[in-house]
């Protein structure tokens, strides 16, 4: 692992945190689409981060924590590379969304309460709808939104996925091109 | 739009485009569920396959443009996801469907080249089979009255022009031109528009009480948090046409002489934000937002705003709450918000398809539109039909019009599971998603209203309709929705907080067999406790779907409660599997499957299940052969 | 009467005037129906989560009362079956998801929820339990937090931000999930807290409680080998009474004593007695700095409250602040250094509990500047609750007890030592001294009205010797940030400002007994008034004790010996424990440690200017593999920011220049020596 890129990286990330913070005039009105563009930066929200945004806007600590927590959005734990996130809307519960969810959480060994992979890989997430209600039920991976799914397929594209990972980890280049889900998809 | 542009239905979708007739254009959908399914790598076939068949392809929309040309252009939602990707031609009148970019090549030398049609991509309509050529004779569009989605079909919604050139902003200049406030108000109020988003409250009103209030600073704030599990027309709208809505609100700021708007867009729909951004940032530059609006010295500032994902956000307190950088938890009222809003000042907040409707009225005068609907509720509404009927999409129909239309007409008919037509299939509607409430089969002929809802314990809520079939145990719809009102409650008052989560308890029991007659009385009094006494619009609606099935479905209640059964068998808990001791061969398949070794039986024996160790699922019924599993 | 008729509506059939009241609720209480609410309190914004105070207006259905106004002509009716099945849900609703061990609770018999529950007539709850049990948080020195009992009324989280200005909890998470709690979880010890303990007075239940001392100080009565000295604060007669049945206000100094030594402790004291002796201090401190150009305004320092806060979140102003101790800390730290001689005994052996009506004053006797080699000035602090807990376990009949007179010396005060424990008493006694000393004609009229009132910032002006002093008396913090802040920003006129965390002061600590009655806290503050009033004197330094003790003991007033046992010193504070930010980081041990303060101060004055240098610097240079740079929040220097932290050396008004020199200064001092004993560096000497 070459340990410079992740560090110059942070060093990079806290700049933007800068730049977003300066960005929204460090007005506390802000604070939603602070958190926003941060956790778009670090796919999660750092405790540490979050402190450095209530000192910055002026607000207390406890007041960023309770509005992290209060929206679904707001992750507090990293998320995994990829993260999948399973409509469970009425249209989508009705045409048997929930299936398709057992069936991820069992091909990852992951459940309701440890969303993450071990290997930080695969995040499954529910999600109250996506309004494609039309193609139920609806999953998306990495923002790319597949419809009619079944459980064998949402098991294939996750198979997909993992190949393309198999096939990253073996490559010589260290940082290859992300991966993107049209990618695996095709 | 021209004030020619005719109001009833049929021809609507077609003439949208009667400035531009001589150029025939090639419109691919681009909303969500097209983009899905591929519509993208459609329109990147199309340019190639366009470019090879010596056809001159234009892909911005000029004015000058000539005869022999073809536009090809995205829409936005077209509203008949399910059949995804969409491709229209224009003005021939085609709607092919399903359409993958193996097929484009066709559709250019067929239609495009040879102007003949691609048969196999036409929809064939599953009660008639019969194979429908556009939008005339689909009945999924034909029956619609598509004020608010027509412009979606066919508008680029990244192309301001294009809005513009079909009459965009036009009532926008008429109101800060040609129109006082109070005319803009009284304008509104006499169109009878009624609020889209759910409590119907009269538009023009709400106006009026911000016009009057004595501010310096006002706020518009367009609510585009459409949380409705099964609701998307307003993402629709954001996505299809996005530019009707900074219109909508620079009318309703003119009205209330507010000078900031903002829209607030529900996270989970990432194409509704960037299209909303471009289009202010388009409407910014073209001068229309800004600081000498229409050259009339007055200023207008538009900003687009992410929700972070939390269904509450959709009440109007506390979606201010959630804009001032707060937790998104209701506050009492009053004040309201046209009286004290964002930051204190008088504020109001439309729904999407309200404001929508608002620069057609202007355009058309209030007249037109009333003429529309039913006398206590004008105009259309969109309605986001799916669940288990054969055409599912968006629907907008003139209030008034039955939900036999829609469901059977429109959506033609109740399917099975499998998607395949079932006649003796309907069970229930349930409408208004979370707050909402059933309508059965004896609702099949009542009007869809504001007022006429609301009789029989629903409402219109944003919209959500779900077809259910037999199938659906509606108790389990119940829980399914008190799962989802209890996991959005914000957590503020005590009702809400603790008495979902209490009447998702309940639900438990009966689903779980645990019930019993107190059971019933207390989902009751404790769903009318939350009703009455809960602070929000949430917590206050949040036991309809229990009290809803409780009224027209109670005899489902008191079977699972009372004979410890689910006629649809999808309550696992009262299911008891047992093995026909006849029927059994003994064959040990069931044993080989069951995770938990619940089944004995020597070999061909009829075999036994322990009921102490069965978790009720099923795998032995799909496994037997000879169908001797049963009671599952 | 005015020409216009009264507005009025009716209440349960009666009509009754509408004069000025905010809501419904409080017209309805005027009414004399008592209403139940968890969360509505006077002093706070209308909140509406209970859905307790419910009404049935005629033709707008049940609406809550405390977030409707009054209008003319509406008939309102407080009960109907349904409004009393709704409560009743509301409460079994609450007891469902609520850790129901009543008996040991410390708010038992005094706990809103199970009154209303009482009241209400619930006798069973239909609803299944869904409460998980959590840990107690008890990290805090004066306070307690236990979730398990807490009905999410909000009433703290309010009481935090508005009135005090902290924030220092609030709700997190949603739904059922909702609890409020410090930042990430932490615990009330390690955050901004600064354990005024206002949370704990508007809590409904026990989910907030004063962190009792009660068996420490049993202990120390049962030890036969310990002297146990007690003081009494001012605030603490007029409130103990109320935990007997008696009225707010009522002065029982005499049944305290009497309690005390019926309690066994060997002598009783009047922090009041203190009090006058921090007049004398602090009187002398102001007259200096006013006339020999010292720095002012000058802040009174008796509130430990403020004083945390000061030092959190106004470092810079801490030179502003007096430099004396609080009337509890001067009686600790005199009465340890005085009585151990007088008595014989070793100071070890002496102990000293202080009674308070305030919450903080626990973490002040346990700040480890107010001791002398580990060993606390005051070793316990009871709350007047806390003593009132002690005289009920004994079965003392408290208002059947003869009174008893105080010890000598140190019970022996003035009426200027007495009005400390009301917003404006500070400042009164120190102008009855300051007025006099400065004059040096006798102060016949004592009473200074200006300074007294009820309005949480009040200015007086009062004209000492020709010379105009400007004065504020502040309570609740958010004022005092109001004026901290003008003050810092170069805009204060004023001469010297009073500031008690406390609304009313000391009157209305957390400390006192819970008390739902609106007026008992005036009452209380006209109790101490009227107790001044009836005392002979009524000036600090007319208290002969205290001229006895600078004679015999402490020598000139804000001399040496003075100085040494009656005055502190401040230091700026953090205001959440262990929050660094990695941003470079290597593996491998040999690293310098670089931080960079990003606190408020410290990136006013440009230090993420400084950072990005040296991030710029790490990498333009290849220094990263071994540097460790972090950002911090706060290293206690915000007087001399932007601060850098390099090794284990703070760098004052850094800048980046600054920085990246030490940075290569010690990187370069690092490296294995090629060059040996030819580049000579200060840091390797050692």
């Amino acid at each position: 692992m070459a340990s410079m890129p992740v560090t110059v990286d942070r060093a990079e990330k806290f700049e933007k945190v800068c730049g977003i913070l300066n960005r929204f005039a460090r007005r506390p009105s802000g604070l939603i689409p602070i958190l926003q563009a941060i956790q778009h930066e670090y796919l999660y929200l750092p405790e540490e981060i979050l402190t450095y945004v209530a000192t910055s806007l002026d607000v207390p600590p406890a007041r960023v924590f309770g509005v992290a927590t209060f929206y679904a959005h707001f992750a507090l734990e990293p998320k995994g590379k990829h993260v999948i996130r399973i409509c469970d809307g009425t249209a989508c519960h009705v045409k048997q969304s929930l299936p398709v969810l057992e069936a991820l959480h069992a091909a990852l060994g992951t459940s309701e309460k440890s969303k993450t992979t071990a290997d930080m890989l695969f995040t499954v997430e529910t999600v109250a709808c996506l309004g494609a209600c039309g193609l139920a039920p609806v999953i998306v991976i990495d923002e790319q939104v597949y419809g009619q799914v079944t459980p064998e397929r949402a098991v294939g594209l996750l198979k997909e996925i993992k190949a393309q990972e198999a096939l990253l980890a073996t490559s010589s280049a260290p940082l290859a091109e992300q991966l993107s889900a049209e990618e695996c998809h095709d | 739009m021209t004030n020619a542009e005719p109001l009833t239905l049929g021809a609507a979708h077609g003439s949208g485009i009667s400035t531009h007739a001589q150029v025939r254009r090639v419109i691919i959908c681009a909303g969500t569920g097209c983009m899905a399914n591929g519509a993208m790598k459609v329109f990147e076939q199309f340019k190639r396959e366009m470019a090879g068949s010596g056809l001159q392809v234009i892909l911005e929309l000029r004015a000058e443009a000539t005869s022999d040309e073809v536009r090809l252009s995205k829409s936005g939602c077209q509203g008949f996801c399910q059949m995804g990707p969409l491709v229209s031609v224009v003005p021939d009148g085609i709607l092919y469907n399903k359409v993958r970019s193996e097929d484009v090549a066709d559709i250019v030398q067929q239609t495009l080249v040879g102007g003949e049609i691609v048969e196999r991509l036409l929809y064939k309509d599953p009660s008639t089979r019969k194979s429908c050529r556009g939008l005339e004779d689909n009945p999924f569009y034909s029956r619609q009255n598509r004020l608010v989605l027509n412009e979606c079909g066919f508008l680029d919604p990244e192309d301001i022009h294009e809005f513009m050139l079909h009459g965009g902003y036009e009532a926008a200049r008429k109101a800060f031109v040609e129109m006082s406030p109070e005319q803009i108000c009284k304008t509104i109020l006499e169109s009878g528009l009624r609020g889209r988003g759910g409590g119907g409250f009269p538009t023009g009103r709400k106006w009026e009480a911000a016009r009057i209030q004595n501010s310096a600073k006002k706020y518009v704030i367009c609510n585009g948090d459409e949380g409705d599990p099964g609701a998307f027309m307003n993402r629709s709208v954001m996505e299809g046409n996005p530019h009707s809505v900074i219109e909508g609100l620079m009318i309703a700021a003119r009205a209330i002489g507010a000078n900031e708007t903002l829209v607030y867009v529900r996270a989970e729909y990432p194409l509704a934000v960037e299209r909303m951004r471009r289009a202010v940032a388009d409407a910014e530059r073209e001068g229309i937002l800004g600081k000498n609006v229409f050259g009339t010295g007055m200023s207008m500032k538009c900003e687009v705003m992410e929700g972070a994902g939390a269904f509450v956000c959709g009440e109007e307190t506390a979606m201010i709450a959630s804009i001032e950088g707060l937790r998104g938890m209701p506050t009492p009222k009053p004040p309201f918000p046209a009286q004290s809003g964002l930051w204190g000042k008088p504020t109001i907040i439309n729904n999407v398809e309200t404001l929508a409707h608002v620069s057609r009225i202007l355009n058309v005068g209030p007249e037109v539109f009333k003429n529309i609907g039913t006398k206590d509720s004008p105009g259309t509404k969109t309605f986001a039909l799916t669940g288990h009927v054969s055409n599912t999409g968006l629907v907008e129909v003139p209030f008034g019009t039955t939900l036999r239309e829609i469901v059977y007409a429109i959506g033609g008919g109740i399917t099975d599971d499998a998607g395949k037509i079932w006649k003796t299939g309907f069970k229930a509607v349930q409408i208004g998603g979370p707050s909402g409430g059933c309508l059965t089969e004896e609702h099949l002929d009542l009007p869809l209203a504001y007022e006429s809802l609301r009789s029989v314990g629903a409402m219109v809520g944003s919209g959500g309709l779900v077809a259910m079939n037999q199938g659906t145990c509606m108790v389990s719809i119940a829980r399914f929705f008190m799962e989802f009102t209890q996991r959005e409650s914000c957590g503020k008052c005590v009702l809400c907080r603790e008495g979902t989560r209490q009447l998702l308890a309940l639900l438990d029991d009966v689903i779980e067999g645990r019930g019993d007659q107190g059971t019933l009385d207390l989902l009751e009094k404790l769903g009318h406790a939350v009703q009455i006494g809960s602070l929000c619009g949430l917590g206050k609606t949040a036991p309809n779907p229990v009290l809803s099935t409780l009224r027209y479905f109670r005899k489902e209640y008191e079977e699972h409660i009372f004979e410890k059964r689910c006629r649809t068998g999808r309550c696992k808990a009262l299911l008891s599997p047992e093995i026909n001791q006849v029927k059994c061969k003994g064959c040990g398949l069931c044993i080989k499957v069951c995770p938990t070794n619940a089944i004995t039986g020597e070999k061909k024996q009829p075999h036994h299940i322990d009921p102490e160790l069965c978790i009720k699922c099923g795998a032995c019924a799909t496994a037997c052969k000879i169908h001797a599993v049963e009671g599952i | 009467m005015n020409s216009v008729t009264q507005p009025t509506l009716t209440i349960d059939g009666k009509t009754v005037a509408i004069e000025g009241e905010r809501n419904l609720l409080e017209l309805v209480r005027k009414a004399n129906i008592d209403l139940p609410t968890f969360c509505y309190h006077s002093e706070l914004s209308v909140y509406g989560a209970c859905r307790l105070c419910l009404v049935q207006i005629d033709g707008r259905g049940i609406q809550g009362a405390c977030s409707t106004p009054p209008e003319p002509g509406l008939k309102i009716q407080t009960t109907t079956p349904e409004i009393r099945e709704i409560r009743r849900i509301a409460i079994e609703l609450l007891l469902a998801n609520h850790d129901q061990s009543c008996p040991t609770c410390p708010r038992s018999a005094n706990c809103q929820l199970q009154s209303l529950a009482l009241r209400l007539g619930v006798k069973k709850v239909r609803f299944q339990s869904v409460h998980k049990q959590v840990a107690l948080d008890e990290s805090s020195p004066s306070l307690v937090r236990d979730p398990n009992k807490c009905v999410l009324c909000g009433d703290c989280v309010r009481m935090c931000s508005e009135i005090q200005g902290i924030g220092a909890i609030d709700f997190a998470h949603r739904g059922h999930d909702v609890s409020v709690q410090p930042a990430f979880g932490k615990q009330l010890g390690d955050v901004e807290c600064v354990n005024c303990g206002q949370c704990a007075s508007v809590c409904p239940t026990g989910a907030l409680t004063p962190k009792s001392e009660v068996d420490q100080v049993w202990d120390l009565l049962a030890d036969k080998k310990k002297t146990v000295v007690v003081q009494i604060a001012p605030a603490v007669r007029v409130g103990l009474g109320e935990c007997f049945g008696l009225k707010p206000g009522e002065i029982t100094t005499g049944r305290i004593v009497a309690a005390l030594k019926q309690l066994g402790f060997d002598q009783i004291y009047d922090t009041s007695f203190a009090a006058d002796l921090t007049v004398i201090e602090e009187g002398t401190e102001f007259l200096e700095r006013k006339t020999e150009g010292g720095q002012l305004p000058m802040f009174t320092s008796c509130c430990p409250g403020w004083v945390k806060y000061a030092e959190q979140y106004f470092p810079e102003l801490l030179p502003n602040l007096s430099t004396c101790r609080s009337p509890q800390a001067m009686f600790g730290s005199l009465v340890k250094a005085m009585l151990p001689d007088q008595m014989n005994i070793e100071r070890k052996d002496l102990k000293v509990v202080a009674i308070m009506p305030c919450t903080a004053k626990k973490f002040e006797a346990q700040r480890p500047e107010m001791g002398v080699n580990g060993d606390p000035d005051v070793d316990n602090v009871l709350t007047t609750q806390e003593l009132a807990q002690m005289i009920q376990s004994a079965g003392i009949m408290f208002d059947m007890l003869q009174p008893e007179s105080f010890d000598m010396p140190f019970g022996f005060y003035t009426g200027a030592g007495v009005i400390f424990g009301n917003s404006g008493g500070v400042m009164e006694a120190v102008l009855r001294y300051a007025a006099e000393k400065a004059t040096g004609k006798r102060l016949d009229q004592v009473e200074f009205q200006q300074v007294r009132g009820d309005s949480g910032l009040r200015e007086a002006s009062i004209t000492v010797n020709g010379s105009v002093l400007k004065l504020a008396i502040v309570h609740g913090l958010r004022n005092a940030r109001v004026v901290a802040e003008q003050v810092r920003a170069g805009k204060s006129h004023y001469d010297l400002i009073e500031v008690m965390a406390c609304p009313g002061g000391c009157v209305g600590g957390a400390g006192q007994p819970v008390t739902t009655s609106p007026n008992a806290r005036a009452l209380r503050t006209k109790g101490l008034y009227h107790a001044d009033k009836t005392l002979q004197l009524h000036k600090s330094q007319d208290n002969v004790f205290i001229t006895e003790c600078y004679a015999k003991f402490l020598g000139d007033i804000g001399g040496e010996k003075a100085h040494h046992l009656l005055h502190t010193s401040y230091q700026s504070r953090r205001r959440i424990a262990d929050e660094f930010l990695p941003l470079v980081e290597p593996k491998g041990e040999d690293k310098l440690k670089v931080s960079v303060c990003l606190g408020t101060n410290c990136f006013l004055n440009g230090s993420q200017e400084v950072l990005n240098g040296v991030l710029r610097h790490a990498e333009q240079s290849g220094l990263e593999g071994k540097l460790d740079v972090r950002a911090g929040f706060c290293f206690e220097k915000c007087e001399t920011g932007p601060t850098v932290m390099i090794g284990n050396e703070h760098i004052e008004h850094c800048t980046s220049k600054k920085a990246i020199e030490e940075i290569n200064n010690r990187i370069e001092c690092d490296r294995p020596a090629q060059l040996p004993n030819t580049h000579v560096c200060k840091h390797c000497h050692d």
